[in-house]
This record gives C-alpha cells, sequence and structure tokens, in this order.
C-alpha cells in the first residue's frame, strides 16, 4: 500500500448494495422513497399543533391542566416511535460475499446431481424441519442466500430483511424483526392519541357551544374543525391496524405469512413459532431481547484505495449520499405498488384497514404487498415449485 | 502436514488463503441463532473433531444466552418502553453485551486453538449471523498450489 495514495475515510454504509438511503453518516438508514412519511410527519404534528393552539388553552382552564400535559408525552411518545421505526435497520441480511455464494452455489450443483441437458435445474430450496414442521427456505437470486426461515426479500429497499412483515410507506421503511415492536408502539401510541385528541375536541366544542352557541365556537376555533376530520379517518384506520397487529402478535405471525396464508390450516401446516399461548406469544414479540443490527453502517471500509477519491468528498453528514437522486414526493401514491405481487395473496384483508377513498394513516395490508418474490428466477422457481406439488 | 504457526500475527503474514468453510445455520429449534455442530470434511486433517465441536457449542450457548426470554429481558423490554427507547441511548442491551463475550471468545479461540493449525474464525456478526466462516491458511513456504478453489477437500495432497 503505497504511502502517497489519498485514502479518505470511507464508511461501510456507502457501499452497501440496496435502495436504502442513508443519513447523518449512517446512523439513520430509511427506504427511498419518502414522500408518505413526511405526510405521516405533516398530518401528526399539524393536528397536535392546532389542538395545542386552540383547544388546550380552554380545556387546561375550564377542566385541568393535565389534559394538555397528558398530550403532549402521548405525541412526544408518538413522535419518538415513528421515529425509530423509520430510522432504524429493520434486520435487512446483508448480501452474501463471494466465497459464501461460491460454497453455496457449489453445494446446491452437488446436492442437484445431473441435470440432462435442457431441462431446467431443480429450483433452490432447502427443506428445514422447526418444532415437526417442514419449513421450506427459498434461495435469494439477489442476496445470494438461503433466507432463513421467516426472512424475505423485499423489492422496495432490494434487501433481504429478517421476519419481514411488511414494508410500510407511511413510516418510510421496512417493518421486520428489528422495528416491529416500534411500529406496533407507534400504532397504538396513535390510536390513543387520535382517540384522546377526538374526544377532547367533541368536549371542548360542547363546553364551549353552551357558552356561546356552535356556531360562534366553530369561528373562534377554526382548526378544531380539521382536527376533527383528520382524527375521524386517522381513527377508523390506524385503530383497525393496530387491532389487526395485536391479533397477529398474538399468534406470533406476520404480515407476511398471513397475507401469503403459509399457517392457514391448508395442507395441515401450523405456525411452528407460535408457543400457543397468548400471553407468550405477546411476550416474545414485544418484551423479547433487542437484536443488533448485523448491518456494520458505521464501520471502516477496509480497502478503499484512492479510485474511490472519484466520489465526491462527503466527510462530513451528507443526507443520502449512497442514493443521489433527489427524494421523491410521492404524495399522491400512499399505496405503493410493487412490481412483484405473491402469486397467492389473498385480495382484501378482512374489516380493519380496508378504507381506501382517504386514508389519512391508513395502512392497506395487501398493496403494500410484503414483496417476497425477488427478481424474475425466484419468482420462476416459485412457479415450478407450486406446480410440483 | 498441520502446517504450524506460532500466532496469528505470523499467519497473517506468511500465510495464504486456500480455502474457506462455511458453517451454516441450525433452524431446527426455530429462528434463534444456533450453528450445526456437523464436523466439515475440509478440516478433517486440520483439527480434532472435539475442539471444533466444543467451539461451536460454546457459541451456541452464548447465543441462547443473548436471546433468552426471561426476566432480566422482560425488565428490559419494559424498562426501555418506559422510557420510549431513549435508554438504549446511554445503556448497552443485554444482547450487546454478550455480543462482546462472543467477540473476546472468538478471538481467545483463535490465538489458543485455531491459528496454530492455520485455521481462523470469522465472527458470525460480521457475516450477519449466517455463517461462521473458517479460513483455512496454507504456509507460504510450502509448495504453493494453494489456488483458493473451493473444491479443494481436505486431503489436499503436499
Amino acid at each position: 500500500m503505497s504511502a502517497v495514495m489519498i485514502t479518505r475515510k470511507v464508511r461501510k454504509w456507502e457501499k452497501l448494495p440496496g435502495k436504502n438511503t442513508f443519513c447523518c453518516d449512517g446512523r439513520v438508514m430509511m427506504a427511498r422513497q419518502k414522500g408518505v412519511f413526511y405526510l405521516t410527519l405533516f398530518l401528526i404534528v399539524g393536528t397536535c399543533s392546532l389542538f395545542f393552539a386552540f383547544e388546550c388553552p380552554y380545556l387546561a382552564l375550564h377542566l385541568s391542566p393535565f389534559i394538555p400535559v397528558f398530550a403532549i408525552v402521548l405525541f412526544l411518545f408518538v413522535m419518538a416511535m415513528l421515529l425509530r421505526t423509520s430510522f432504524s435497520d429493520p434486520g435487512v441480511l446483508p448480501r452474501a460475499l463471494q466465497e459464501e455464494a461460491t460454497f453455496i452455489e457449489m453445494e446446491i450443483e452437488a446436492a442437484n446431481g445431473n441435470v440432462p441437458a435442457g431441462q431446467r435445474p431443480p429450483p433452490r430450496i432447502r427443506n428445514v424441519q422447526i418444532n415437526n414442521q417442514i419449513v421450506k427456505l427459498k434461495y435469494c437470486y439477489t442476496c445470494k442466500i438461503f433466507r432463513p426461515p421467516r426472512a424475505s426479500h423485499c423489492s422496495i429497499c432490494d434487501n433481504c430483511v429478517d421476519r419481514f412483515d411488511h414494508h410500510c410507506p407511511w413510516v418510510g421503511n421496512c417493518v421486520g424483526k428489528r422495528n416491529y415492536r416500534y411500529f406496533y408502539l407507534f400504532t397504538l401510541s396513535l390510536s390513543l392519541l387520535t382517540i384522546y385528541i377526538f374526544t377532547f375536541d367533541i368536549v371542548h366544542v360542547v363546553m364551549r357551544s353552551v357558552d356561546k352557541g356552535f356556531l360562534n365556537t366553530l369561528k373562534e376555533t377554526p382548526g378544531t374543525v380539521l382536527e376533527v376530520l383528520v382524527c375521524f379517518f386517522t381513527l377508523w384506520s390506524v385503530v383497525g391496524l393496530t387491532g389487526f397487529h395485536t391479533y397477529l402478535i398474538s399468534l406470533n405471525q406476520t404480515t407476511n405469512e398471513d397475507i401469503k396464508g403459509s399457517w392457514s390450516g391448508k395442507n395441515r401446516v401450523q405456525n411452528p413459532y407460535s408457543h400457543k399461548n397468548i400471553f407468550k406469544n405477546c411476550c416474545e414479540v414485544l418484551c423479547g431481547p433487542a437484536y443488533p443490527s448485523v448491518l456494520d453502517r458505521r464501520g471502516l471500509q477496509e480497502d478503499s484505495p484512492a479510485p474511490a477519491s472519484t466520489a465526491a468528498p462527503n466527510n462530513s453528514n451528507n443526507s443520502s449520499s449512497s442514493s443521489p437522486e433527489p427524494q421523491a414526493m410521492k404524495t399522491t401514491a400512499p399505496l405503493i405498488f410493487n412490481e412483484h405481487t405473491p402469486e397467492d395473496a389473498k385480495p382484501s384483508l378482512g374489516a380493519p384497514a380496508q378504507k381506501s377513498p382517504s386514508p389519512k394513516e391508513e395502512h392497506p395490508p395487501p398493496s403494500k404487498v410484503p414483496p417476497l418474490a425477488s427478481p424474475e428466477p425466484d419468482v420462476d422457481a416459485s412457479n415450478i415449485k407450486d406446480k410440483s406439488h | 502436514m498441520a502446517t504450524e504457526f506460532h500466532n496469528l500475527q505470523e499467519l497473517r503474514h506468511s500465510a495464504s488463503l486456500a480455502n474457506k468453510v462455511f458453517i451454516q445455520r441450525d433452524y431446527s429449534e426455530g429462528t434463534t441463532c444456533k450453528f450445526q455442530t456437523k464436523f466439515p470434511s475440509e478440516l478433517e486433517s486440520r483439527i480434532e473433531r472435539t475442539l471444533f465441536e466444543d467451539t461451536v457449542k460454546t457459541l451456541n450457548n452464548y447465543y441462547t444466552e443473548a436471546e433468552k426470554i426471561g426476566g432480566q429481558s422482560y425488565l428490559e423490554g419494559c424498562l426501555a418502553c418506559a422510557t420510549a427507547y431513549l435508554i438504549f441511548l446511554c445503556m448497552e442491551t443485554r444482547y450487546e453485551k454478550v455480543l462482546k463475550k462472543i467477540a473476546k471468545y472468538i478471538q481467545e479461540q483463535n490465538e489458543k486453538v485455531y491459528a496454530p493449525r492455520g485455521l481462523l474464525i470469522t465472527d458470525p456478526i460480521e457475516r450477519g449471523m449466517r455463517v461462521i466462516e473458517i479460513s483455512i491458511y496454507e504456509d507460504r513456504g510450502s509448495s504453493g498450489s494453494s489456488s483458493g478453489s473451493s473444491s479443494v477437500s481436505g486431503s489436499t495432497a503436499r
């Protein structure tokens, strides 16, 4: 290594494959499309600001000063959970390095034996037995690994994520093993906040109308109308979503598995991860250990010779230096459609989160499709597998 | 046949990488982190089976301890939730503490057991907790047909 070479400290996040954006020198990790996340932020902050501006002074005076205090605490908790969900690594599995990929390829070829010319090689599937159930591990052609059980490849972020739940455009990130509990607490606390604001809006309007009449009240506090509107629509979607995820947690299932119907009982396949006890399932998901990130984002890249300096020198904080494209504001698309929809997705997911017209915080599970099929070869493989059943 | 190295530094400087073996995860008990203890054939001539199995079993025990769901993990979880998880900015989680122990253990095993036999274990966390990578080194001085081809089995004739 020549001492004359100009090396600058390149952190590993700058060289990570995948379609994530990184901020704060690798401390923050999000998906590329952040428009809907900004909308979420705007709605929460905006509605709460209106509440603090219009309702709180009156309620603090006429009812109790604890009302705004509790609202502030709840608001801060919601924001903390939202930012935690959005900014943390959901459990991304790093791609296999060259030697590991070659090793796996050799094992596959050894297992397949001789394939007659012209015939397609068998799909790359590994069977493992977990708690007396046979679980099939699929091979990911992008990451060149056999995905661990419950992992899935998100084609929006182009990463395999451990215990993949879904990709949520509202938080601008995937929801996986590491940030699922933050996501759940976010929806739960947001439900509480919405109900709280909605209730006290009504109380405030009623109390003021008794004194001054309904129309005068609306004239004095125009923000109330806006808040009630936002809360009304948010209530249906977010409370429903919280209920849906509570159901999933009690069964120890992911949204991905629910949509694919992995443990729906056909073929007598049962969920091997469930403890068959609601309390135990909840404890495992919500109070389990805090898994560390296996993506070393802030570590220094070891082999970063001079040619790398053709990139713009950006030692200081540089938002999204690994994906130079501008952040697209996708405010028109609260539903991010995915090129690869699962072949056996359920068309709709029952009552909870299915209000499509003007979703504010809505979270429609089927269309934020947890993408499990990555590039075509994988879809091919799954098709072959299905046909050979 | 076993090439002798005195310490880790010597291994890195005077040996060349011949092959790598990857110990896969064992999913028979679910998604908890556990590695297979099956002895790979490439290591047959390099290290005793019992030593290898001991290493993997100790690592498995460490990971089980890190992922144990019991009183301490509930307490940690509830306390963290009550502080909106801000406490993780100052406090180290139990998992991280165990990972440090694991790193120390692997370093110690490399120094005492594996480097003298021309092998090197890579901490699984550097490979996404998917595999334990064991690098097999050949002494540069010896007839070096160490071409790094992955089909080299343990019984490479020297």
